[in-house]
């Protein structure tokens, strides 16, 4: 089977700006594909290429096996994109704007509905309200639904759930598995680590670059050293001590926790606890903890940066 | 082409969302030819006379009240000297000195040549000339009485020759029917270009030309999708201002409809080109108002709606080859007062036909540019 979307060697640059710098992957049919990145990463010029919107400098973009350049009408046919921001006509209702959009992919709302139903039934009792009028959950909602209604092979969804309540994302991201099941192949990127968890595969993105390709559990086994978390009531005098002791490589915050990773080959954190205990913070609670994604984001990140 | 009727559509009813916009569509016409048509009227009324009269005899009598017995003058002071009249002037209570010299009707009498002196307050000129041309008229008027009332010694002639303007085509040579097919021109100018310019500007601050992009829309379907609502909208607004025309000054059509209406089809088709133009090279709908704003007030100076373009330097006339309104205005008066038919049109025509092909394949070259 053909992967539904291959890049190879793909680079391009905004006059000074290096956007992406010879990036390569593959997302197979039918799978749930996630990229995490910082803003400026390079995640929105990605998705621009794979929509045939703006060109590369150079590097060889196939989307279900249609080369962006000169397939790209066939592609715009096959394919479903949901920009960052949310663009549909704020004026139209939500009916308008769904029947617009399948209207103008030569379809109509009624011969794609099972594929939006799931979604459309919570918008329907707000049908006749104008589309900047809803909520930020509910325009991503119909944002999806114009994307889908003409059963695209391949989603974009660029930061689909950025500025959307917790409960409103946790339903979206069960709608994308919900999709992912009817064989769409969903690319999609988030700056959210949690969601990270819910993809098939993540590519890690800095800076125009891919640090590391992994699924959610494999990813975590990237990850060298012991990690500790700790906490005090004085966490901002924790943080500059941790960063300015030798046994650390690196802290950052994480909720409540503070994550420090010791030096390569030290495993030893138990010295490190008794070590920050006698600077004085008297109520230190400490343990050794599991690596997450964004633990490993933080440290191949430091690492892309030596 | 299969998408074209969806985008109309959707076009029509963003504009029928629009609270501001379809009102501003139906009372700008009424109010803008009521407005223009009733204020910016060139008639002088009201013009102050003063009155130096050295003569004091029943002739000078007989001239101001040829003066003061027409619509036009108001007589608010007579005074000994002209340097007292002047000072009149200078405080704005007079726009016109009458100075009849001493001795006038003794001159007269022996047939010699008399000088009346006029003095006017220029600081409006446009008021000062034409209070000059009545104030002649009503001499001329009063001399030829006089040669009336004399007998004349046999075989002198009298030295007066009759001359009568007769206006064609606004024979009574009344303002408003002559500033009236050029404002419905205008009007019809500046909706369509506004509306263009700021309509695919929108789309684009909106984001939603993201998502027509990644559609199979093609660029030409997309422009034409925006040029048919506009170009219906002009047509609609054009039609309706002329029915206010004709219910407010009773103005109507001499040449044939059909005429001025294909011409108008093709003029918006250049003047919406160039509303899309203007919005695929700015970026924000405040840029894009401010460029067709002033694009229309250059054009519209130029376009002879209110000043004749027969007296407009050599470089401005090249560059009014090149102004659609001008020609607009022409063809409308043309063929509203005239009666022009379309052959005394066809120059015109063939240049709009010109700027409509140039104006629209530059739009759609510089969208393809723009949208990469």
């Amino acid at each position: 089977m053909k992967p539904a979307i291959s890049i190879q060697n793909l680079s391009k640059s905004y006059k000074e700006v290096e956007a992406l710098k010879s990036i390569s992957f593959e997302v197979k049919q039918g799978e749930l594909f996630g990229l995490i990145g910082p803003d400026g990463a390079g995640k929105s010029t990605l998705f621009r290429i794979l929509t045939t919107l703006t060109l590369a400098d150079s590097g060889i973009v196939r989307v279900m096996d249609m080369d962006v350049v000169q397939d790209f009408r066939e592609i715009r046919n096959r394919i479903g994109y949901m920009p960052g921001r949310f663009s549909l006509y704020q004026d139209l209702t939500v009916a308008e704007n769904l029947e617009f959009f399948a209207t103008i992919f030569g379809t109509t709302i009624e011969e794609n509905y099972d594929l939006i139903r799931d979604i459309y039934v919570q918008l329907e009792p707000f049908k006749t309200r104008p589309a900047g009028k809803l909520s930020g959950g509910m325009k991503q909602k119909l944002a999806l639904c114009c994307a889908l209604i003409h059963k695209p092979e391949v989603l974009f969804l660029d930061e689909p759930t950025t500025g959307v309540d917790p409960v409103s994302r946790k339903e979206f991201w069960q709608m994308l598995k919900r999709l992912k099941n009817e064989g769409i192949a969903i690319l999609v990127s988030t700056p959210y680590m949690d969601e990270a968890a819910l993809c098939d595969r993540i590519a890690l993105v800095q800076k125009g670059e891919i640090l590391s390709i992994a699924s959610p559990d494999t990813i975590n086994e990237a990850f060298h050293g012991t990690l500790v978390a700790m906490k005090s009531h004085r966490m901002y005098e924790l943080l500059t001590t941790l960063r300015n002791h030798p046994k650390v490589a690196s802290c950052y915050a994480f909720g409540e926790f503070l994550n420090a990773a010791l030096m390569d080959g030290d495993e030893d954190w138990q010295s490190l606890e008794m070590d920050i205990r006698h600077k004085g913070f008297d109520d230190l609670v400490a343990y050794e903890t599991t690596a997450g994604i964004e633990n490993v984001f933080m440290q191949l990140l430091s690492q892309a940066e030596a | 082409m299969r998408a074209l009727p969806h985008i109309i559509r959707k076009e029509f009813r963003q504009i029928s969302r629009n609270k501001v916009m379809l009102p501003l569509l139906f009372l700008m016409p009424i109010l803008q030819l009521m407005v223009l048509s009733y204020a910016a009227d060139f008639e002088v009324k009201n013009v102050n006379l003063v009155v130096v009269d050295l003569d004091k005899s029943s002739t000078s009598q007989r001239l101001i009240t040829k003066f003061t017995a027409s619509d036009y003058f108001t007589l608010v002071g007579s005074f000994e000297s002209t340097a007292l009249a002047m000072q009149e002037i200078e405080k704005e209570n007079a726009d016109l000195i009458l100075c009849i010299p001493k001795d006038m009707a003794q001159d007269l009498d022996k047939l010699m040549p008399v000088n009346v002196q006029l003095l006017l307050n220029a600081v409006n000129n446009q008021k000062a000339a034409i209070a000059s041309n009545y104030s002649l008229q009503i001499i001329h008027a009063w001399n030829t009485d006089r040669f009336k009332d004399m007998t004349l010694p046999p075989g002198v002639l009298p030295l007066t020759v009759d001359i009568r303007d007769s206006y064609w085509y606004n024979s009574q040579l009344n303002y408003k029917t002559f500033m009236v097919p050029g404002i419905l021109a205008i009007l019809v100018t500046m909706l369509t270009a506004f509306l263009s310019s700021i309509n695919i500007i929108r789309e684009r601050e909106m984001g939603t030309i993201e998502q027509l992009n990644v559609s199979p829309i093609t660029k030409f379907e997309f422009i034409l999708g925006k040029i048919i609502p506009f170009w219906i909208i002009g047509m609609l607004v054009m039609s309706f201002g002329l029915v206010v025309a004709y219910l407010l000054f009773g103005i109507t059509v001499s040449g044939s409809l059909f005429t001025l209406y294909a011409f108008l089809a093709v003029y918006l088709v250049a003047i919406l080109g160039i509303g899309i133009l203007i919005s695929t090279v700015t970026e924000t709908q405040q840029q894009a108002m401010f460029i067709t704003w002033f694009c229309i007030v250059i054009f519209l100076l130029l376009s002879g709606l209110f000043t004749p373009v027969d007296s407009i330097p050599e470089w401005a006339k090249i560059l009014n080859l090149f102004n659609p309104i001008k020609y607009f205005v022409e063809v409308m008066r043309m063929i509203m007062l005239k009666g022009s038919s379309f052959m005394d049109i066809r120059h015109h025509f063939l240049v709009m036909v010109g700027f409509a092909i140039v104006y629209n394949v530059m739009a759609i070259r510089s969208y393809s540019k723009t949208s990469g």
